[in-house]
């Protein structure tokens, strides 16, 4: 049951203002629905600072406000990259309202954005941190406790091609996913250097695959590689049963989804 | 636990009333304001019964906040019609056979203002993602696309 609602005026106010008797909301799309079904802390924190909906370059990537919304990110002209991974969470209104800083806290089955960026390399700042961000990985481990995100610095793939996503659901255009699946595969004439790759909805958290980095490292991206990649693809994951899928239909169809991906960034 | 008052702006004209700790948009309009247009579906986001325009940006009333609005220009389908005259897309949606219930109707119409206001010649493809986020249990959502299609055609000749 919430006993107050307290709006600041700087990101920094909120975090002084938080405790563990409060919960910082966003878009709400997350939150309030803890606070409908009254299983909520009993202060919403809240925060006004226009710093929160800022997207600037930096280096070579972009810095994305905690607040910036999924339709922002689907038309904005520095998250092109990201614009395909918006589009692909929940319906139009959902989008207008969830927040790129939320979807680091979405429970299984959402957070597919948080997937794109993990598999990015993105990095995370904090309010009132004043050190070097910290790798989205590392927060998502301990995300019940990290503190208010600021932003996130998401590098840009040097290539269009280099980056992609895919969302599998049983519903289009608007679905739950089954499961999600982002790759960086950055190549050097023809090989592969710094490859990343991420999974959704295949764990508690977004999931970030060493096992394919692995076998993809190094290598082009022809047949065989694809094939091991798919092979190996449930190393390390530790899929969920819910209403959508159980565990073993998601470990059955993992390393097809995989391979389509691959195949379809093969193809460029 | 204190009420906090609201003014805002419901489909044009000035309103104000209280808001309790953590109340929903939705709760706050149909029991608070009177605006019985906007439904109770599931309370989490899903079924885009409740959808309402903030600004001119569809949202999900049962997620927002109540006193997020003060301020600010919140607008619903009781706003659609002038009078005894009823909205271009109101009408399409009668003459189309798009309400069966019509419980998901006021969020449809919401959802297919927002598209045609921003996009007033869109595809098929832009409807059926226009009302992605509304669910509707009754009519297999072909009577409801054609009907904002017609209502964009429409729209269009005049």
């Amino acid at each position: 049951m919430i006993q107050s609602v307290e709006t600041h005026g700087t990101l920094a106010e909120a975090q002084r203002a938080m405790g563990a008797d409060a919960i910082f909301m966003a878009g709400g799309t997350l939150v309030m629905r803890d606070v409908n079904a009254g299983v909520s802390a009993t202060r919403l924190v809240r925060s006004t600072d226009p710093t929160l909906t800022d997207i600037r370059l930096s280096g070579d990537g972009v810095t994305i406000g905690a607040g910036v919304t999924m339709a922002t990110i689907a038309h904005h002209r520095e998250t092109t990259f990201l614009a395909p991974v918006a589009r692909a969470v929940g319906g139009p209104q959902i989008r207008n309202m969830a927040t790129v800083g939320g979807n680091l806290f979405a429970p299984h089955p959402y957070g597919d954005f948080a997937v794109a960026l993990l598999a990015l390399g993105a990095r995370v700042n904090f309010a009132g941190q004043s050190g070097a961000a910290r790798p989205l990985a590392d927060v998502l481990r301990d995300r019940g406790r990290v503190g208010l995100v600021a932003s996130i610095q998401a590098p840009r793939p040097l290539a269009a091609a280099d980056f992609a996503f895919l969302k599998v659901s049983r519903i289009k255009p608007k679905g739950v996913s089954v499961l999600s699946i982002a790759a960086l595969l950055p190549r050097q004439g023809g090989r592969i250097r710094g490859a990343r790759v991420a999974f959704g909805a295949m764990g508690s958290m977004p999931l970030q695959s060493t096992a394919v980095e692995r076998v993809l490292e190094g290598q082009s991206l022809d047949t065989a590689t694809i094939a091991r990649a798919a092979q190996i693809a449930l190393e390390g994951l530790d899929p969920p049963t819910d209403a959508l899928a159980s565990a073993w239909y998601r470990r059955e169809v993992a390393g097809v989804h995989l391979k389509r991906l691959l195949e379809r960034m093969a193809r460029g | 636990m204190a009420k906090t008052p609201i003014v805002f702006t419901l489909n044009g004209s000035e309103r104000a009333s209280f808001a309790e700790p953590g109340q929903n948009l939705l709760e706050f309009l149909r029991r608070g304001v009177g605006d019985l247009s906007p439904k109770y579906g599931c309370g989490q986001g899903t079924c885009g019964a409740c959808t309402v325009s903030i600004d001119g940006v569809t949202h999900l009333a049962c997620l927002t906040l109540a006193e997020s609005v003060a301020g600010r220009r919140v607008d619903t389908a009781a706003g659609l019609a002038t009078g005894a005259t009823l909205h271009a897309l109101q009408e399409s949606f009668m003459e189309n056979f798009a309400a069966q219930c019509g419980y998901c109707t006021p969020g449809m119409l919401v959802s297919a203002k927002a598209l045609l206001d921003r996009n007033p010649s869109p595809s098929r493809e832009d409807v059926v993602e226009a009302i992605s986020g509304n669910i509707c249990r009754c009519t297999g959502y072909e009577p409801i696309i054609e009907s904002v299609l017609a209502a964009a055609r429409g729209r269009a000749r005049t």
